[in-house]
């Protein structure tokens, strides 16, 4: 049993099932990120935890105990919020210090406890200071120093890098990991940025239209993703649609082509997949004749390069994406016929249902 | 950085001091006028503050504008706060309930609320002999659009929701989050609806007169009606007043000590 559980959680706005029935079960001291484009229902799923709204339906346990109708004001946990929670009529000390003296903590042992999380957030000098007089980054330190403040069960944070500067977020994100590590704190972390779940998490649960579609470390949401949902939300990724041709020789067929696939080994003759092939994976090579030669090549001509430092994302017409060399890349100018290498080994592949959505029709956004 | 002043912002500045203070001055000028020869004194001013009715009356008025004060804030600092919080689809249906004491002449005001309380609420004597009990539901009414506006701007000024949310997550109480993180962040602008109220309630005089009370503004009329010297320095007097609640509003108006407070804009909260 975890020491932070919810069973079955389900809420409605209407008709609408913001959340339909999601089990989450996180270890002490684990770190997870609730992963999806808006409307997802990972802030409702948030919001329930903190107690700010009420399910129509399943458990929130907290080490061991039902919190789901206790109060939020009495169910322990620190949340930061997207942006501009301090209390404007506060300094960042006394911001920190409100939970402490809710709690009744004598004055000394108040400043010291308010010390040492502004010295542990990296605003040790600032503690007098008002949050109007204090940068995004720095606001959102004190907001999770005021949350660490009451020592809560759990660390509840809502999209808190979404208002910052890239690289403030960047840095801010390790961290909040390396505090979170250091207190050993259960934290549940919500965003709609793939990057920003991968680098810090545990595990990370990728949610869409109220329910979670894989859970798992970071590293298998990357490598193997289990729905189209995950393949296309986590990363970039070529996703081919193709029919089992041959499922004995993992032949499929996709636009024509014929390609030959070990993961399609095993298929029906006739079931509809979807191939997934990272872009670092498919390899780029100018055609001799304008068509593909050889076995499992697609071809097309080179639409869009874009630079991305330490390498160059190469768009083919076709649908396809390759990130390559930026050397590599020069050669394939835009207008370029070239073909693409689908390798046979370390695709992925999943099976379609009859009745999934063309891939068109997926809602996704910042993508 | 110097700015150019036009000239043509200085005659327009000039024609607008000239259409404010020659009126004062020649109220001034009258007010210091004596007896048949018209000589200069100070007598009409000693006159009105020899005259026990005068204090009386201020005093009086000073009493209902701050009975009306507390009031209307006890009333509407909450009503405001939960209107932001809970009921925001209402705030519009607010917003034009209080136009709606502009909009009814005082005199219907006054025989409606009449009406209202010895009629249907069978209120006692005592409450509608009172100024301090009638007079000052009249004038809660009055300030009404003023205190609710000037409040309803402060909580736009905030992530209501934000805070309420934080703070309870901190442990607080609803009133603890009221007193302790909501109220000090709509300080400035309950003050001005305090003020504003100050100022419609010294100068209130239809339904006081209407309902037979003695206020401050009823007691400059009734001078007015005999003694026009004394009543011109009456006028300045209640000026003066005015003028005192107005430096208040811009005294406790002022930033806190660290700089003119920034709003900043909040992102749009995530669908949920």
């Amino acid at each position: 049993m975890g020491y932070l559980e919810l069973q079955t959680l389900e809420r409605h706005f209407g008709s609408v099932k913001a959340l339909n029935g999601i089990d989450i079960s996180l270890g002490e001291g684990e770190f997870l990120s609730l992963l999806g484009p808006s409307g997802c229902g990972k802030t409702t799923a948030l919001r329930l935890v903190a107690g700010f709204d009420r399910p129509d339906g399943g458990r929130i346990v907290v080490d061991g105990k039902d919190v789901t109708h206790v109060a939020p004001n009495k169910r322990d946990m620190g949340m930061v919020f997207q942006a501009y929670s301090l209390f404007p009529n506060m300094t960042a000390a006394q911001n920190v210090e409100f939970g402490l003296r809710i709690r009744g903590r004598d004055k000394g042992q108040r400043k010291g406890r308010v010390a040492e999380l502004l010295e542990l957030v990296g605003l040790g000098h600032a503690g007098d200071r008002y949050p109007h007089q204090l940068s995004g980054g720095m606001q959102q330190r004190v907001a999770l120093a005021r949350a660490l403040a009451i020592e809560p069960r759990v660390l509840l944070l809502d999209e808190p890098l979404s208002a910052l500067d890239a690289k403030v977020r960047v840095q801010l994100r390790e961290e909040i990991r390396r505090i979170q590590l250091e207190l050993g704190i259960t934290t549940l972390y919500v965003t709609h940025d793939q990057e920003e779940a991968l680098a810090i998490s545990d595990h990370v649960a990728v949610m869409y239209g109220g329910v979670i579609e894989q859970m798992g470390p970071p590293s298998e949401m990357y490598t193997a993703p289990k729905t189209a949902f995950v393949a296309e939300f986590i990363g970039t990724m070529n996703r081919l649609e193709a029919q089992v041709v041959d499922g004995s020789a993992g032949e499929v067929e996709h636009a024509g082509t014929t390609l030959r696939i070990d993961a399609a080994r095993g298929h029906a003759n006739g079931e509809r997949v979807l191939i997934l092939i990272r872009p670092e994976a498919l390899e780029l090579r100018a055609a001799v004749d304008g068509s593909a030669q050889g076995a499992n090549m697609l071809s097309g001509e080179v639409l869009t390069q874009t630079f991305l430092g330490p390498v160059t994302r190469v768009k083919v017409a076709g649908g396809l994406i390759s990130d390559m060399s930026t050397a590599g890349a020069a050669a394939l100018p835009v207008g370029a016929h070239v073909v693409a290498r689908v390798p046979e080994e370390g695709v992925q592949l999943l099976t379609l249902p009859d009745d999934a959505p063309a891939l068109a029709e997926l809602a996704l956004d910042d993508q | 950085m110097k700015t150019r002043i036009s000239f043509s912002s200085v005659v327009w500045l000039f024609v607008g001091a000239v259409y404010f203070f020659v009126p004062l001055i020649a109220t001034l000028l009258f007010s210091l006028k004596t007896g048949p020869n018209y000589s200069y004194s100070l007598s009409a001013w000693s006159q009105v503050i020899h005259d026990q009715e005068f204090w009386k009356t201020v005093k009086l008025s000073a009493i209902l504008a701050l009975e009306s004060i507390v009031l209307s804030l006890g009333l509407l600092v909450p009503t405001a706060y939960w209107v932001h919080l809970k009921l925001p689809r209402v705030r519009t249906y607010v917003e034009f309930v209080t136009i709606l004491p502009f909009v009814v002449p005082p005199i219907i005001l006054t025989v409606g609320l009449l009406q209202l309380f010895n009629n249907d609420l069978h209120a006692p004597v005592w409450y509608l002999g009172q100024p301090y009990t009638f007079l000052v539901s009249a004038y809660v009414v009055l300030a009404f659009p003023y205190v609710y506006r000037s409040l309803d701007a402060g909580f736009r000024a905030i992530d209501v929701h934000t805070l309420t949310e934080a703070a309870q997550s901190l442990g607080a109480s609803w009133r603890t989050t009221f007193f302790r993180v909501i109220i000090p962040n709509v300080r400035q602008a309950a003050l001005s609806g305090a003020f504003l109220t100050l100022a419609i309630v010294m100068g209130e005089f239809t339904i006081a007169s209407l309902a037979l009370f003695n206020t401050f503004p009823v007691y400059i009329n009734q001078v007015n009606q005999e003694q026009p010297y004394e009543a011109a320095s009456l006028s300045l007097l209640s000026f003066l007043i005015t003028w005192a609640a107005m430096a208040g509003l811009l005294l406790v108006g002022r930033p806190p000590r660290s700089g003119r407070r920034r709003f900043l804009i909040v992102p749009a909260r995530q669908t949920r």
